[in-house]
C-alpha cells in the first residue's frame, strides 16, 4: 500500500510511443494489459541468473527456479485467499482453467439429464467447455436471462438452477457489458441444489479483491496477462476436496509420484494436475505482477477504476448516436465499456479511433450469443486500467466525436 | 489532424458503395451460393450467383459487415458480372494481390471501381473485412475453401 496511482505511467514504458503520429491511448485492458517494468525485469531477471527446470534437481540453480516458482504460487494463494496452496494450481489461463474443470470434474460428475447453467453473457471460454460436455453426456445447458440493463436477472437465476443442476458456471466480472456479477449469491444457490459454482475470474482478478473463502465458490480460473502478469500464464483455485477428487487431465512427468509398468499413482496435490514443465518464468513474472498491484491494494486499484467510469461513461453517454451496453448508471459499470455509434460499423469505427492513437477492441468479444442477445453484428469496446488517465478518457471522447464527424461528412 | 489519413481508406466512392450497396439482396434463382463468415469480428455474407452459359448472368448479396466489406462487396458484384468464372478466378486473384500490397505496378483495371480499395494495403487490420466478399466468389464458384487465394492472404490474417 501506500504508492500513489496517479504517478505510474513511467513504469510502463510501452505507453511514452507515438501511434499514429499521435500519442498512444491504449484502451483494450480487457483484452490484455501492458506489463510494468518490475514484471519484464523479473522475467529477464529470472532468465538472466536463475533458469533451471523445477522439482527435479539437486543443483543450487534447480532449487532457485523451484523456490521462486513455488514463492509465486504463494503470492498468487494470499492475492485469493485460498486456504493452502494445494488449491493453486498454475495453467495457461483461464480457458485451459476451465477446460480443465469441464474434462475432469465435468466428466466425472454430470450425467444424462443433468443440468449446466451458465449465462447469456459468458465469454466463449465460459461457454463452449459447458456446452461441448453437454453434448457429450446428453446434458442440459441452461442460460440465466439478463435483465434490460445487463445485469444478471437473479430470479431467473433461482429457477434455472435446480435440484438436477450440476454446475453452475459465471462470469464474476462481464468482458462486455462490465457489469458485476453475484457470485456469492449463485454460489449459496449452486450449494443449496448440490451443484458446484464455477467462476470466471478473468477480468475480475485484475480489477477488485477476490477472496475466494468470502465468495465459497468451489472453481475459480484467471488468467495472468489481464493483470499485467506474461502471457501464457493463469491458474485455477478449487478447493482441496474437490482436487483430491478429481482426475488429471494431463499425464506425464511432474505430476506422477509412482510409475510401474502398467499403471501409476499421482504426486500430490498441486502438483497432481501440473504434467510437464510448467511456466516457470510466466509464473515468476505473475508473482511480480501481484506484487505491484499489492503495492497499491485492490481496493485502491477499483476506486481509481471506478473513479473513470464516473468520468468517461456520463461523457460517452451524453455522445449523441452513441449506444452504451450494460448499465448507465456508473456505479454499476465496471472500466469495460462496449458502445456503438448508430450508422457506424464498430470496425469503422475501431479504425478512425486507431487513426487518432486510441487502442480499443471492435468485434463480438468471444461473446457471440451475448451479440445475439443484444441484436448487434459487434460492438466497440474500451477498457480503463490503473494507467489511464481522465486524459486518456478525454481522448477517447474527442476521437469518437471526430470519428462520427467524418463519416457524417464523407471525404475531407 | 491523424484522421485524415482514413481518407486514403475512406474514399467517397467507397462510402457511396458501403450506403447504397449494388446488387444488396437475393437472387430468384442461384446456381452457386455460399455463406461465409468472419470469425474474429463477426460479419457474416450471403452470396448468391446465377451462372448462364458459363458466364456470371446474375449476383447478389446480403449480410452484415463494416463499410470496407460492405463497399467490396458491392464493388465486387458490379465487376464481375457477365464475366466467366476463369475470368473471375483471374480477378479474385488480381484483387488479393492489390490488398495485401504485392507487386503495386500490377494492371487494376478489370478490377473496375473495386480498385480503389488498394488503400486497405496501408491498414494490415481491415484486409480481411476487404476480402470477405472475394472470398466468398471464390468460394462459390470453386467450391473450394480458398484456393490459391487463401495460400496467398494467409500470412496477412489472423
Amino acid at each position: 500500500m501506500g504508492k500513489n496511482l496517479n504517478d505510474i505511467r513511467a513504469d510502463f514504458p510501452i505507453l511514452e510511443q507515438q501511434v499514429n503520429d499521435e500519442p498512444l491511448v491504449y484502451l483494450d485492458n480487457a483484452a490484455t494489459t501492458q506489463k510494468p517494468k518490475a514484471v519484464v525485469e523479473a522475467l529477464t531477471h529470472y532468465y538472466y541468473h536463475d533458469n533451471a527446470n523445477v522439482h527435479r534437481g539437486v543443483h543450487t540453480l534447480a532449487e532457485r527456479a523451484t523456490e521462486q516458482f513455488e514463492a509465486a504460487r504463494e503470492k498468487v494463494r494470499a492475492f485469493i485467499n485460498a486456504r493452502s496452496t494445494k488449491e493453486v494450481l498454475f495453467t495457461r489461463g483461464t480457458t485451459t482453467s476451465l477446460n480443465w474443470i469441464a474434462a475432469s470434474y465435468g466428466e466425472a460428475n454430470v450425467n444424462a439429464g443433468d443440468e449446466i447453467v451458465i449465462s447469456y453473457m459468458e465469454h466463449h471460454s465460459n461457454l463452449v467447455p459447458w456446452q461441448q460436455l453437454a453434448l457429450r453426456k446428453q446434458a442440459k445447458l441452461k442460460y440465466i436471462k439478463l435483465n434490460a440493463d445487463g445485469t444478471l436477472d437473479m430470479t431467473d437465476a433461482a429457477q434455472q438452477i435446480t435440484d438436477q443442476t450440476k454446475i453452475v458456471a459465471i462470469a464474476q466480472v462481464s468482458n462486455v457489458l462490465g457489469v458485476v456479477n453475484p457470485v456469492k449469491d449463485l454460489a449459496k444457490l449452486a450449494h443449496q441444489h448440490g451443484a458446484v459454482m464455477v467462476v470466471d475470474g478473468a477480468q475480475s482478478l485484475p480489477n477488485m479483491p477476490v477472496d475466494v473463502q468470502a465468495l465459497d465458490c468451489d472453481f475459480l480460473a484467471f488468467s495472468g496477462h489481464k493483470m499485467m502478469g506474461p502471457t501464457g500464464i493463469g491458474g485455477l483455485y478449487a478447493k482441496e476436496e474437490l482436487l483430491n477428487a478429481m482426475a488429471p487431465v494431463e499425464f506425464g512427468g511432474e505430476m506422477i509420484d509412482f510409475v510401474n509398468l502398467f499403471d501409476s499413482s499421482w504426486s500430490q496435490l498441486p502438483w497432481k494436475f501440473e504434467a510437464g514443465t510448467p511456466d516457470i518464468s510466466g509464473a515468476i513474472g505473475l508473482g511480480a505482477a501481484i506484487d505491484y498491484l499489492n503495492q497499491f491494494g485492490m481496493a485502491a486499484v477499483h476506486e481509481h477504476e471506478q473513479k473513470l467510469v464516473d468520468y468517461v461513461l456520463p461523457q460517452l453517454l451524453a455522445i449523441d448516436g452513441l449506444t452504451v451496453y450494460g448499465p448507465h448508471d456508473p456505479a454499476k459499470h465496471t472500466g469495460v465499456i462496449a458502445f456503438n455509434l448508430d450508422g457506424l460499423h464498430p470496425h469503422d469505427l475501431a479504425t478512425g479511433l486507431d487513426m487518432e492513437g486510441v487502442a480499443v477492441r471492435a468485434g463480438h468479444h468471444c461473446a457471440q450469443p451475448l451479440m445475439k442477445y443484444l441484436q448487434v453484428p459487434a460492438t466497440a469496446r474500451a477498457s480503463f486500467y490503473i494507467y489511464n488517465t481522465k486524459a486518456d478518457a478525454d481522448r477517447l471522447v474527442e476521437s469518437i466525436v471526430a470519428t462520427k464527424e467524418f463519416f457524417k461528412n464523407g471525404t475531407i | 489532424m491523424a484522421l485524415s489519413k482514413l481518407d486514403n481508406l475512406y474514399r467517397q466512392v467507397i462510402l457511396d458503395h458501403s450506403a447504397h450497396p449494388h446488387h444488396h439482396g437475393h437472387l430468384q434463382k442461384a446456381t452457386n451460393e455460399i455463406e461465409l463468415r468472419n470469425p474474429t469480428c463477426g460479419d457474416v455474407l450471403q452470396l448468391e450467383i446465377a451462372l448462364t452459359d458459363n458466364k456470371i448472368s446474375d449476383i447478389a448479396f446480403s449480410g452484415d459487415g463494416c463499410t470496407i466489406s460492405q463497399a467490396s462487396a458491392s464493388m465486387m458484384t458490379d465487376a464481375v458480372i457477365g464475366k466467366t468464372p476463369a475470368e473471375a478466378e483471374q480477378m479474385v486473384q488480381a484483387f488479393s494481390t492489390m490488398v495485401i500490397g504485392d507487386r503495386p505496378d500490377q494492371d487494376l483495371s478489370i478490377l473496375g471501381d473495386a480498385s480503389i480499395l488498394k488503400g486497405v494495403a496501408q491498414f494490415p487490420a481491415r484486409i480481411k473485412c476487404a476480402t470477405l466478399a472475394w472470398k466468398a466468389l471464390n468460394n462459390a464458384l470453386t467450391g473450394e475453401d480458398g484456393k490459391g487465394m487463401a495460400q496467398l492472404l494467409t500470412s496477412h490474417e489472423d
